[in-house]
């Protein structure tokens, strides 16, 4: 198919043949001349970087024996291809399991109160009512708020001893929490700073998707009697399928690899309580001895589980007749 | 379009009030850190240390001119501005032109393209940061601003090239095709025409792009060690260490930040609705 330019398309039967198959060879230069700058820098920094991940993941390496000069002098590396040793260490260890099953929680409660409660405020807003600007702008601002600044606000909120969540509490004649120093509190903690800052992304890309929904099918269920819920089952959730698609799955994907919110809110604790993959994988190639290798392997298994996560989600949604 | 829409417009008071209600709650949720985040700043030099809930005991700039005086605060937030301006710059313009590429041209593998980005997009941190931080390394990009921005550009550049993908796609093929006939090369029709018109798309694109390189902290930690180059989110957690933390330090610089990030999402925040889900809301 050389005559799929939708140029080609558009201007129909007439340019079919060698006309326009040379045309659409020179829109393909052009096209690929726009896109070569971003594949260049993106093979150079994504691809090369991921395939040394991979091999490293392959091999013993650690802060001790891997290649590096100081000044002038050259130390060669010494570490070793050990195959899948990494990997069977990582999955043969509790440890994975655990995190494995704390990160799904954290993912699918997440993602869940994301989207809840960006459709509940969507849907609010989306009706004809007074100031509906002012409230929206003001309910987009945590978005405003860098993930760190966030973190560390929210950090003071929970503070034990001085922090406003407390002061509430003891207001109310309640004995204060230590928040981040149990686990199943500070679990509940860094979700809610999650939720917190991911809703306003939800909200703003659903009222989108509701403000293309065209009035005349609301108008045409009302005429035929059907209530609100019916008209919000009927209507507004398939009205929204393609919006929703694409951004849950970006905000399961998101979410999973949500690296500032724990790693600055309990820096995984108490212990390594509230540790997902993704941070704990940076802790073990950045503090003590430096473990490159099994880093490499932690990316590469939580690499492969989204990919297929994604796939699957792509399979699903193209049956359906989605985006993509 | 003229009885009917304003009788479904129509509510009771009751479910006015209620949706008032609603809509002020979870304002209050939205807002309430951010004002206390004020508040506290504004508290004198160890009013951090309670929880009370009075407002404006004392209040006093005295947080924030020891931010600006005695710590590197300055410092950082100068390197930040920096990094975070040159990434949306690049960003941008590598997003537009990959994203129109994809939105006009059908040319074998611009589906591909699409979902390597997509892709891209799940890539832990942890997989390509000692890779990365070898090649940086290698380049001598280490401790530099300009190291950090093509590493930053890895997060952005594929999100935003979705975004402007959607964006050109609500805008009418039609006008592209006149700007050929009017002899402008793809190229042309593209920075002429196009791009004047995707504004508010632009907007979103570029807030985005600032927002991401001015909130990471994962790539800032490793790859900005020396003193002098630390960007705010490394900076930031000195103020709150293991041993010794002044929460008057971190709550005023933490207001001083979040000022430039307010100002970019007040300008761009109108386009913030259309920009964001045109192309995807598009059948």
């Amino acid at each position: 198919m050389t005559v799929s330019t939708r140029k080609a398309a558009a201007t129909g039967e007439v340019t079919r043949g060698r006309r326009a198959r040379r045309r659409s060879a020179g829109a393909h230069w052009y096209a690929w001349a726009m896109v070569a700058p971003v594949l260049v820098v993106m093979l150079v920094l994504i691809g090369w970087p991921l395939a040394r991940g991979v091999y490293l993941s392959l091999t013993d390496a650690t802060e001790a024996n891997i290649g590096r000069t100081i000044g002038v002098n050259v130390i060669p590396s010494t570490y070793e291809f050990v195959g899948l040793e990494n990997y069977a260490r990582i999955l043969t260890s509790g440890l994975f399991w655990d995190k494995l099953l704390w990160t799904v929680i954290w993912t699918v409660v997440c993602v869940a109160l994301h989207y809840g409660i960006g459709l509940g405020l969507a849907v609010m807003l989306n009706r004809r009512l007074r100031f509906r600007s002012v409230y929206r702008v003001l309910l987009i601002l945590p978005w405003a708020v860098p993930a760190f600044v966030a973190a560390f606000i929210w950090r003071y909120l929970y503070n034990s001893d001085y922090g406003v969540i407390n002061g509430f509490l003891k207001l109310a004649g309640l004995g204060g929490v230590g928040w981040l120093d149990d686990p199943t509190t500070a679990k509940i903690a860094v979700i809610a700073v999650n939720v917190w800052i991911g809703v306003p992304f939800m909200m703003v890309a659903l009222l989108g998707g509701l403000q293309s929904i065209p009035a005349e099918l609301y108008e045409a269920a009302e005429v035929d009697g059907a209530s609100a819920w019916q008209r919000f089952r009927a209507i507004t959730l398939p009205g929204l399928s393609q919006v929703s698609s694409t951004v849950v799955l970006l905000g399961t994907i998101w979410t999973f690899n949500m690296f500032p919110i724990i790693f600055l809110v309990t820096r995984g604790g108490p212990g390594s309580e509230t540790e997902i993959l993704v941070t704990y994988a940076f802790r073990e190639a950045f503090t003590g001895i430096r473990d490159y290798s099994g880093s490499a392997a932690w990316g590469v298994i939580i690499l492969a589980m989204l990919v297929v996560l994604a796939v699957g989600y792509r399979r699903t949604l193209r049956g359906e007749g989605g985006p993509w | 379009m003229s009885a009917r829409t304003r009788r479904r417009g129509e509510r009771g008071p009751l479910a006015s009030a209620g949706l008032h209600a609603g809509l002020l709650l979870a304002v209050a949720v939205s807002l309430f850190p951010v004002v206390w985040l004020v508040l506290t700043s504004l508290k004198p030099r160890d009013g951090w240390l309670s929880a009370e809930l009075r407002l404006f005991d004392h209040p006093s700039l005295d947080n924030y001119t020891r931010v600006l005086t005695q710590t590197e605060f300055p410092r950082w937030l100068l390197n930040s501005v920096l990094t975070a301006g040159l990434t949306m710059v690049l960003g941008v313009f590598l997003a537009a032109t990959t994203g129109y590429a994809v939105s006009r041209f059908r040319f074998p593998g611009h589906r591909s393209v699409m979902w390597l980005l997509l892709i891209t997009q799940m890539f832990p941190v942890a997989i390509l940061i000692v890779p990365l931080y070898n090649l940086m390394a290698g380049l001598g990009l280490l401790n530099q601003i300009p190291g950090l921005m093509i590493a930053y550009m890895t997060i952005a550049v594929p999100f935003c090239a979705w975004m402007m993908k959607s964006y050109f796609d609500t805008v009418p093929i039609e006008i592209d095709q006149a700007g050929m006939v009017d002899g402008l090369t793809p190229f042309g029709t593209f920075w002429r025409v196009v791009l004047p018109l995707s504004r508010p798309g632009i907007a979103v694109t570029a807030f985005y792009c600032f927002m991401t390189a001015w909130g990471e902290v994962g790539y800032a930690t490793v790859f900005m060690s020396q003193e002098d180059k630390r960007t705010l989110g490394v900076g930031l957690q000195q103020f709150i260490g293991q041993h010794w933390s002044d929460w008057g330090l971190m709550t005023a610089s933490a207001v001083l930040i979040a000022i430039p990030a307010g100002v970019v999402f007040l300008l761009v925040q109108r386009h913030l609705i259309t920009g964001l889900t045109a192309g995807a809301t598009k059948s």
